[in-house]
């Protein structure tokens, strides 16, 4: 049986990653390297507002002041940035009017990815922004959301047409202070999605931004904002695919969102970067800040994340639950094989009354792979009755692997419940016999239990998701070791 | 402190090895590099010294005159027949007999005595289980630690009474004290040991106690480490268990008061099949400070740990817990748990609990659990239901709760003691009291709960 796996896992080991193409667009790019001239050369090439210029001018200056963080548990190759085009888009001629106007190059690139930006896809009623390298591409839908009073485009446009709410909410959540990617991404952003919900308004379809790098050496910096006002409801999906390379390609993003009373926010993300091939050559350094605040009374921000790819992932998506009642959720599935490493996990932050947050994280690691659960629960003193169940599995395949639980948790006050578990095992082989005495062969039984181990977080995700992820959780795993 | 180590230079190397005066000189440099520990470091994120360490001290380096010992060690617990051994301000009471052979083997005294009669013995494992090298406090503790308790149970020898070692504070001024422990379980032996902590008076004090444990193949040690200081004493305590193949450790961690406590415990396996059980409960209140660190390092495999900490805080009192189990890659069948539970009595008192995994290897179990909360509610309306008052009902519940790691005692009537020395204590009544520190008027009669049966 040994053997067997061995095999198998040489195998998946040996799979590709079926995303590596490159597409032929022709591109244009800043100079190489960093200084404050590239920042006014992206604000300029984005015909940005003075308030922008300034914004990423006291990020950068801030971002010079500080240091890489190394307390993950992540080996990390100095990353030099002097080495990084910080923008990369492709090369457009005119505005947009209509999507017969969009490179045909580039609509076949979404096309393979299974992201058809035509049409069709409004029958499966999805609003999608593509973002490549680092410009938004298009925004399907836009006319339809509008009726609704939904503002859903691109981050620059947002900028050029409504400067007072990029104003008001960039930065909001997330400052430019907050970390050192945190700063950079402030200070060299390019694009991203912007997501208005006015009061009242339940967003009818699902919105989805589909992320792509596709030139090489350059980073990609994108910030999505998400505004929930009162009462609306919005459900948020993100994507992201990269070329095979050589080089590790630097990713790091900003997301944050703002749900204010009775709001509720769903964001989910199935993030499949190139994670290297199986010796650790090349990949994405994903570095992401991820954040929302629960504002106002009984609103509520749910994520929920599938993580297969990136040689490192370095993310925690937060929840700062401020308003009284609110509920802050975080369901994560990470796979790693390979050499990747991943150190991801959250934060749940109760500052008001009887909030509830719920973690449900299940880490995968196979091959040579690092995969750690990082997490805090904090109730302040005025967070009364607060509850927290935090659930944190790992299942490790191979035995070169490694699977790393750290949660933190705080509590000042009485009244407050916080509970946290957590087990590290490999596949139960009691559950493999079984499967396999019932005549399902070693591989589809372990893709049986992985699936069923991930069950509880993949169902969170949208339908349209959800097949997405089961099918890339299979890709990265299916039969590994018993 | 360099200044009074090199003055006392003489003084504190007088009992020593070549060896062992090498290792003090290496252990201050790495000290001095480390510096005293601060919130900005990961491990002591969570605990403040700045206050405890502005506090002046006194360093003694010269052995005080040995009060009158049945005065400070007569706290006894009935009907516990123990072999004790008394440490007065770190240094050990010695009753002229500084060190004690008895017809088994089985060695028993100063650490100070020993390094002169026994180097030999003494070197082979001396520094060899603590880590002087990055733990600052050990470092301080290696270059300065004159005295201390050493016993040696030879291979194949049962000690047959449990050994009791009472360590009491008393002075007219502040004090900072070093002690240093060396304990050797050999081959195929069996140690019962109960370590007391206690001060005398309520005069400032602080001690950084560090113990090597060395438990052979095969041994069996049963460790009970009981704490109830009074709120100006900090303790340092830093032990370093190292366990031989199939070897097992029960240890059980008391702490009932104390101003600022800090308990390292570092378990590392050194053979396979070994197995280690650390209990741990705290009671405190006021501004007390309680920071347990467990380090479990299974480099060994099929080795199983078992860590359960439980805490009762109550006013303004702070509970730190940071539990970590390193699983090597070669250390397959590795069964873990970590068990860390609070209950917060007063929206004042705080708790962080850090239970961390760190696995390197497919083929384990590994589980942690933190939880953080009252009271059950339930359980109170049973109990009040049944004609309980509210007060007794609290008592009952906490003293349910805080039985689970007391039960395991394995000694009757210390197990006993203790039930009582908590019940007292979560009634209020176990204080540090100018006479003696386990407050103890009428030993014979243990506490009950105000219960009226016949109502039940």
């Amino acid at each position: 049986m040994e053997s067997d796996s061995n095999k198998i896992i040489d195998e998946v080991t040996r799979g590709d990653y079926k995303y590596g193409f490159v597409t032929e667009i022709e591109t244009e790019f800043a100079p190489i390297g960093l200084c404050e001239d590239t920042i006014r050369y992206i604000s300029d090439k984005k015909r940005e507002p003075g308030f922008m210029l300034e914004f990423r001018l006291k990020a950068y200056r801030h971002w010079l002041t500080m240091k890489q963080p190394d307390w993950a548990h992540l080996s990390i190759d100095p990353i030099n940035f002097q080495d990084i085009i910080f923008y990369a888009a492709p090369k457009k001629k005119k505005d947009l009017s209509s999507l017969d106007e969009v490179d045909p190059e580039l609509l076949a690139t979404f096309n393979k990815l299974g992201i058809s930006l035509d049409e069709q896809k409004k029958l499966s009623g999805v609003a999608v922004d593509a973002v490549i390298d680092s410009v938004s591409v298009k925004t399907t839908f836009t006319e339809t959301l509008a009726k609704y009073g939904i503002i859903f485009c691109s981050f620059s446009e947002a900028v050029q047409n409504h400067p007072d709410l990029v104003k008001q909410y960039m930065g909001s959540v997330v400052p430019y202070t907050d970390n050192y990617f945190a700063a950079l991404n402030s200070a060299v952003f390019s694009d991203g999605s912007f997501c208005f919900i006015p009061k009242g308004v339940h967003c009818p379809v699902e919105l989805s931004t589909y992320f792509r790098i596709n030139a090489a050496n350059t980073g990609q910096f994108e910030r999505t904002l998400i505004v929930a006002e009162e009462g609306a409801y919005v459900s948020y999906m993100e994507g992201c695919t990269a070329p095979q390379r050589d080089e590790n390609q630097l990713h790091a993003a900003i997301v944050e969102i703002v749900a204010m009373k009775d709001a509720s926010v769903k964001y989910s993300t199935v993030q499949n970067w190139y994670p290297g091939d199986k010796n650790g050559v090349g990949g994405i350094y994903n570095f992401v800040t991820k954040r929302g605040i629960c504002k106002g009374s009984n609103s509520k921000i749910s994520w929920t994340q599938v993580e297969t790819g990136s040689a490192i992932t370095w993310k925690y998506p937060s929840c700062i639950l401020m308003g009284d009642n609110s509920v802050g959720e975080f369901y994560s599935v990470a796979v790693t094989n390979n050499q990747q490493q991943a150190d991801t996990g959250t934060k749940m932050m109760h500052l008001g009354k009887n909030t509830k947050s719920t973690i449900v994280s299940k880490g995968i690691s196979a091959g040579k792979s690092q995969n750690s659960y990082r997490g805090l629960v904090r109730v302040s003193k005025n967070a009364t009755n607060s509850r927290n169940y935090s659930q944190c599995d790992s299942l490790l395949l191979g035995s070169l692997c490694g699977a790393h639980t750290w949660p933190y948790i705080q509590v000042e006050n009485k009244s407050s419940i916080v509970e946290h578990e957590a087990t590290t095992s490999k596949i139960s082989e009691d559950q493999l016999f079984y499967c396999q005495q019932r005549g399902i062969d070693m591989e589809s039984a372990i893709g049986l239990i992985v699936n069923g181990y991930a069950k509880e977080v993949l169902r969170q995700l949208p339908m349209e998701f959800a097949v997405e992820a089961q099918k890339l959780l299979s890709i990265s795993l299916e039969g590994s070791v018993g | 402190m360099v200044q009074l180590f090199s003055r006392h230079r003489q003084q504190i190397v007088s009992c020593d090895t070549p060896g062992m005066s090498t290792l003090r000189d290496q252990a201050l440099e790495s000290f001095l590099k480390l510096g005293f520990p601060n919130t900005k470091m990961e491990a002591w994120r969570q605990t403040d010294l700045t206050e405890c360490l502005a506090r002046g001290y006194d360093y003694p380096v010269e052995r005080m005159p040995e009060e009158d010992t049945q005065k400070v060690f007569r706290c006894n617990i009935p009907h516990l027949d123990t072999a004790i051994i008394g440490q007065l301000n770190g240094w050990y009471v010695s009753k002229d007999v500084p060190l004690m052979e008895l017809g088994n083997g089985i060695i028993m005294g100063s650490l100070a005595e020993a390094k002169k009669k026994y180097p030999e013995l003494v070197e082979q494992y001396y520094g060899t289980v603590a880590d002087s090298t990055s733990e600052a406090f050990t470092a301080l503790n290696t270059a300065f630690a004159q005295d201390g308790v050493f016993i040696y149970v030879p291979d194949n020898v049962q000690s047959p009474k449990p050994v009791q070692l009472i360590n009491v504070i008393q002075h007219d001024e502040n004090l900072f004290l070093q002690s240093r422990n060396l304990i050797v379980v050999g081959k195929n032996a069996r140690l019962s040991l109960v370590h007391c902590d206690d001060s005398y008076n309520h005069q400032a004090s602080f001690s950084n106690i560090v113990s090597e444990i060395v438990i052979g193949d095969n041994a069996f040690m049963d460790h009970y480490k009981l704490q109830n200081l009074n709120n100006s004493s900090t303790l340092i305590t830093t032990t370093c268990f190292r366990l031989g193949a199939a070897a097992s450790l029960e240890s059980h961690y008391l702490s009932l008061n104390g101003g600022l406590l800090r308990n390292n415990i570092r378990l590392h396996f050194n053979g396979p099949h070994g197995i280690a059980n650390i209990y741990g409960i705290y009671l405190m209140d006021g501004k007390q400070h309680i920071d347990n660190q467990v380090f479990i390092d299974h480099a060994h495999p099929h080795c199983t740990s078992n860590e359960m900490f439980k805490g009762i805080l109550d006013e303004h009192a702070r509970g730190v817990f940071n539990g970590h189990v390193l699983v090597r890659k070669d250390a397959i069948k590795t069964d873990a748990r970590q068990s860390n539970r609070n209950i917060l009595l007063t929206d004042t008192a705080k708790v962080n609990s850090k239970p961390f995994l760190e696995i390197y290897n497919d083929d384990v179990k590994c589980s942690h659990g933190s939880t953080t909360g009252q009271l059950d509610n339930e359980a109170m309306f049973y109990l009040r239901q049944r004609g309980i008052g509210e007060d007794s009902a609290r008592m009952l519940l906490m003293f349910a709760f805080a039985d689970e790691v007391v039960g395991k005692i394995a000694i009757p009537q210390l197990r006993q003691r203790i039930e009582d020395m908590i019940k007292k204590r979560l009634q209020g009544e176990l204080q540090i009291c100018e006479a003696c520190v386990l407050h103890c008027s009428t030993p014979e009669q243990p506490v009950e709960f105000y219960i009226d049966l016949s109502k039940i």
